[in-house]
């Protein structure tokens, strides 16, 4: 490897430790004297590498370990074992040379302070960074244009909605330019016009500044359109790791088929019926039968029109989860 | 150096701005701060009238001046890190400190000063009013005047190290609030904020001598008030130092052990 990966990761562990007891007075009372430890794996052998300028969707159902992986990278968290890199430093040294190019946007309560204007969080970040009051001035203003932010810096935050706070954090956690980007579910909870700004701007972000993004969304919408790349794990283990066009192919042994008809016909035979409209059915096929049953629609019925198409990635997540819920 | 200035002069402007917020809790604080000495005074007073004129060396205007004195001590060293520290460890706000390139400590010192100078002119018409209303005796010489300032500031620092250390205990205790409320009354009797530490059964003011607690209020307080003995204002000193450095080594240890704890729970 030449360069300095932008993350490196290698079998990294993360247990966690926690004093269980039953409901109720008397166990709460027993838990004074004698207190059940249990041992929790929330990330378990995690093994990736990011290179710059990478965007990487983090994906995986509630609990997967997501946010602890992110917290470990950016150094918040200890690991129980295995190493982590982040521009070749140890994020839980944090030291300020590392905390300084980097940013974790976690939620909505974080760095704005609650009573005062949204601009003057952003020039204590200003002090706190040692930005240069030129980049600022030009980092502020691009910011400002890109989420449209002028409304709102005179404002306290408090009075802001949920939707203008996520941009105004957003906003003040790139003032420094951090070259590497944690995003902890950044559209959530906000309207779709929001979110397609949001992920406009983290696109545009990483083009203008070729930082590294990281971000976890449960918005499939958020990872088709910045994330070439994906990453998914479910009780802590990675799943998979490569392009999310692979993904859909690894994971999903269907194919859909779309036929329209001249006239309706009974298609149980050819495969499995998803949906049926006046004119057009949708068949469920295994990939390893498409060709054939292909094949026989055409020459069996009158078709109009057919396609075949790559179940939606949406789908084929929920099943690979439900799937590994069952395993 | 210069770094660390400019986060302090904009973490200034900003707890000035947010405290600026709260107007109304100025007046309610005014009464607060007021009601205290002015309690102490008059009950104490009444006692020294009802004795001669005296008990333990302190006429009226003597308690005047010294719970007058206190007041101010307690104000410029007073803390309340421990109630902000068990919230933001509770409810999570302590991560996004973490992840500044600067001291947590830093900021929290900043606001604290911010604190005080808005504060400064509510204090200053408070101390007028109780100095003018009981006839307040100050009787310190010109070199106790000259060491008060020095001696207010260690005592600042001592105090800020010490309670900043305690809030540390959030990062092991969830429940940390009992053991500050605890810590609040401690400190009450043996810093000399409720009554001269002369008062005191002699056992316990010895006993009080090895504690940090007097170093925090009553030996600056006295300085200003009564006054002290050449002697006396070493021993206060060289007291200070001893606990400021013991403290510091302390804050340091704490906070490396609670980091590291906390970032094996995780925030």
């Amino acid at each position: 490897m030449t360069a300095v990966a932008a993350v490196n990761v290698v079998h990294l562990r993360k247990v966690y430790r926690v004093y269980e007891r039953e409901a109720g007075l008397g166990a709460a009372l027993r838990a004074l004297f004698q207190r059940q430890m249990q041992e929790i794996v929330g990330v378990d052998d995690l093994t990736f590498t990011i290179e710059p300028g990478e965007i990487i969707g983090f994906l995986g159902p509630n609990g997967a370990g997501k946010t602890t992986t992110l917290k470990m990278l950016a150094g918040l968290l200890y690991p129980s074992a295995g190493e982590v890199r982040v521009l070749g430093y140890i994020p839980w040294r944090r030291e300020r040379a590392f905390l300084r190019q980097i940013a974790l946007v976690m939620g909505q309560r974080q760095q704005l302070i609650w009573d005062i204007p949204v601009i003057d969080s952003f020039e204590l970040n200003r002090a706190i960074y040692r930005i240069p009051p030129a980049q600022y001035r030009r980092m502020l203003d691009e910011l400002a244009d890109l989420l449209e932010l002028a409304p709102l810096l005179h404002k306290p935050v408090r009075n802001l909605s949920l939707g203008e706070r996520m941009k105004c954090e957003i906003a003040g956690s790139l003032l420094h330019r951090p070259q590497v980007l944690f995003l902890d579910e950044p559209t959530i909870g906000l309207d779709i016009v929001m979110q397609r700004r949001i992920r406009d701007f983290i696109r545009e972000y990483n083009r203008r500044t070729g930082a590294t993004v990281l971000l976890t969304s449960h918005y499939m919408a958020d990872v088709e359109a910045l994330c070439r790349r994906v990453i998914l794990i479910h009780h802590g283990t990675m799943l998979f790791d490569g392009d999310l066009t692979r993904l859909v192919e690894r994971f999903s042994p269907y194919k859909t088929i779309v036929v329209r008809l001249e006239e309706p016909a009974d298609l149980r035979p050819y495969g499995e019926v998803l949906s049926q409209s006046e004119d057009q059915i949708t068949l469920r096929v295994p990939k390893s039968a498409v060709a054939r049953a292909t094949a026989r629609l055409l020459t069996d019925l009158p078709v109009l029109d057919l396609s075949v198409e790559d179940p939606p990635i949406e789908t084929v997540i929920e099943q690979i989860f439900t799937q590994e819920e069952v395993v | 150096m210069t770094h660390l200035i400019a986060v302090y002069r904009q973490q200034l402007k900003t707890a000035i701005a947010e405290q600026l917020q709260y107007r109304a809790a100025l007046v309610i604080w005014l009464i607060e701060v007021a009601l205290g000495p002015a309690v102490s005074i008059s009950v104490w007073s009444t006692v020294a009238r009802n004795e001669g004129g005296e008990v333990n060396g302190y006429s009226p205007s003597g308690f005047a001046a010294y719970f007058i004195a206190t007041m101010l001590v307690n104000y410029a060293t007073q803390t309340w890190v421990f109630w902000e520290f068990s919230r933001r460890v509770r409810e999570g706000e302590f991560s996004p400190l973490l992840l500044r390139p600067v001291h947590p400590i830093h900021a929290d010192i900043a606001q604290h000063l911010a604190y005080k100078i808005l504060m400064l002119p509510v204090i200053g018409l408070v101390t007028l009013i109780l100095w003018l209303a009981f006839h307040a005796g100050f009787t310190p010489s010109t070199a106790n005047l000259a060491t008060f300032l020095p001696a207010l500031l260690l005592a600042f620092a001592l105090r800020f190290t010490l309670e900043w250390t305690l809030a540390l205990l959030a990062f092991w205790l969830t429940q940390v609030n009992v053991i500050n409320q605890l810590y609040v009354v401690v400190v009450l009797f043996l810093s000399g904020q409720l009554l001269p530490l002369s008062f005191l059964p002699a056992p316990l003011q010895a006993v009080t001598a090895w504690l940090p607690f007097q170093w925090m209020v009553a030996f600056p307080a006295q300085l200003l008030s009564t006054g002290l003995s050449a002697q006396a204002v070493v021993t206060g000193f060289l007291a200070q130092l001893i606990w400021l450095l013991l403290g510091l080594g302390l804050l340091s240890l704490t906070w490396r052990r609670g980091l590291k704890r906390y970032t094996a729970v995780g925030g």
